[in-house]
């Protein structure tokens, strides 16, 4: 299985590859790619020079243009697919089915993925992406687990990637509007999910405080692990008491289940971050390395936990093990 | 050679005591360094200012929580104050120990991971933190040689002495902790 890396920064792609990284998927800096931080992504020079580097070390780049298309800008996804094919990318991941269309057409010999934010979650939908636009790869929403992921594998040809580390949508990817809601900005056209230009943190005697657009979302008491500041991951006040109504802050590790999502067929897996520093990378990275080095050769793992890495400081192996049906 | 290799452990604080010790210390010889360590690495590396962006111009407020000092911090024009206490007009404050802070900036431990473990605070405009966090993580910022650069002919007993107080409070490339 290859292992596919995040990096946010030329200095992040040749941290990953540095490693063991297959491959790193990376995007431009605006709004074409669902990390659009600020002081994260790649301008066209960078990316020429990170393929470059990729390249010369056997490793692969992957170029996420994965936000929607806006009706009036769609000349900014196009010229984005157009200078990642000319850089030389190695395929490029893609959600928005019109966008896919220009890729096919514009660039049929372009190794086509289709991206989480597709949210392609069955045998028909991964189908019509292969037999209309030629994809190559589907990279499966982090909502099926281990057995339906083999059940899909054995009603397609397409491969498939998985997440197995990282941040959690509770959500249908590409399609939650949460941070939208909250915030007039879009996760899925601008590629911002709780922009930071709307998180606040205010420290108060009982700890500290984080709204999101003006939404107080959590209350984190001094020594108690946090997460982001997102909708989907904050502590409400309900008729019911108070708690995380829709998902705990944590993150996802499927570190014990890589046997399995071979067994069950999938080519690549995948980690989650692009928006993390180095040494989040550095980390990670080589975790996966060595976990999967070990299960290719039988060897006994010594694998290292990532805890201070996870969201919450606690981590899950979300839909691939679900006990909620 | 950026000193990167990462740490996933929490790191140790300033003893209480030697904080204390230091208190008295006039700040100004320490601005006058500090000052010309940032013109420095902002000199070396052009890069930082273009991730920073439209942010290039914000002033930061960094808190090491360990020691009796602060900061305030400006990329454009380059500018460094050292306070006893941060000032009310700033856009931006982090807050971390010295190591978590050193740590940081040299790309050997991830921001969201203290922010998860509680181990950094900010408050302010988040989005120039941000930036400025993924400006300096880029950089592959290696303070040892950015000191050495400014202390010419005596840089190599400056690199030294910066790595052993380093090594000592952060822990060594690579040693678990």
């Amino acid at each position: 299985m290859e292992l596919i890396c995040p990096a946010g920064t030329p200095a992040a792609l040749r941290s990953a590859i540095d490693a063991g990284a297959d491959a790193v998927y990376c995007g431009f800096n605006d709004e074409t790619n669902a990390r659009n931080f600020p002081g994260l992504n790649f301008s066209r020079d960078e990316l020429r020079k990170g393929i470059a580097f990729a390249h010369g070390r056997g490793a692969k780049i992957l170029v996420a243009i994965n936000t929607f298309p806006r009706a009036s800008a769609t000349a900014l996804w196009q010229r984005a697919v157009d200078d990642a094919v000319e850089a030389g990318a190695d395929a490029l991941i893609v959600a928005d089915i019109g966008l896919m269309d220009y890729v096919a057409r514009r660039h049929p010999n372009q190794r086509l993925h289709v991206s989480v934010q597709a949210a392609a979650a069955n045998p028909d939908a991964i189908a019509f992406y292969v037999e209309t636009f030629g994809a190559r790869r589907v990279v499966l929403p982090r909502v099926l687990s281990v057995a339906e992921i083999a059940e899909i594998m054995r009603e397609t040809r397409c491969e498939t990637e998985v997440f197995v580390f990282g941040g959690l949508c509770v959500m249908a990817e590409g399609r939650c509007s949460l941070s939208s809601y909250a915030t007039g900005k879009s996760p899925n056209m601008q590629g911002v999910c709780s922009p930071a230009s709307h998180v606040a943190y205010e420290e108060t005697g009982r700890g500290t405080t984080s709204r999101l657009g003006g939404f107080t979302i959590n209350c984190f008491a001094p020594q108690e692990a946090a997460g982001y500041p997102t909708l989907c991951k904050g502590r409400f006040s309900t008729a019911l008491g108070d708690g995380y109504i829709f998902e705990d802050p944590v993150s996802l590790d499927a570190t014990t289940l890589l046997a399995g999502l071979r067994s069950a067929g999938v080519a690549a897996l995948k980690i989650e971050g692009r928006q993390r520093g180095r040494a989040y990378i550095e980390s990670v990275v080589r975790h996966f390395r060595r976990a999967l080095d070990t299960l290719e050769d039988g060897s006994e793992a010594d694998i290292v936990s990532l805890t201070p890495f996870t969201e919450g400081q606690a981590s899950t192996l979300g839909a691939y093990r679900k006990t909620w049906r | 050679m950026s000193h990167s290799s990462a740490v996933s452990g929490p790191l140790p604080t300033i003893p209480p005591i030697l904080a204390l010790a230091i208190r008295p210390l006039p700040l100004f010889p320490l601005q006058l360094v500090l000052s010309g360590f940032l013109q420095n690495i902002l000199r070396r590396n052009p890069g930082l200012l273009d991730r920073l962006g439209e942010h290039r111009r914000a002033r930061f407020g960094i808190k090491p929580v360990d020691l009796p000092f602060a900061f305030v911090v400006e990329a454009a024009p380059p500018r460094l104050l050292v306070v006893r206490e941060l000032p009310q007009n700033l856009d931006a404050r982090v807050s971390a120990s010295l190591a978590n802070l050193l740590a940081l900036v040299e790309g050997r431990v991830d921001g969201d991971a203290l922010m998860f473990s509680r181990q950094l605070g900010i408050e302010g405009d988040v989005e120039a933190v941000l930036a400025l966090r993924n400006a300096i993580d880029d950089a592959g910022l290696d303070l040892a040689g950015e000191l050495a650069s400014l202390f010419g002919p005596l840089g190599g007993p400056a690199r030294r002495s910066f790595e052993f107080a380093r090594d000592r409070l952060t822990g060594s490339p690579g040693e678990p902790r």
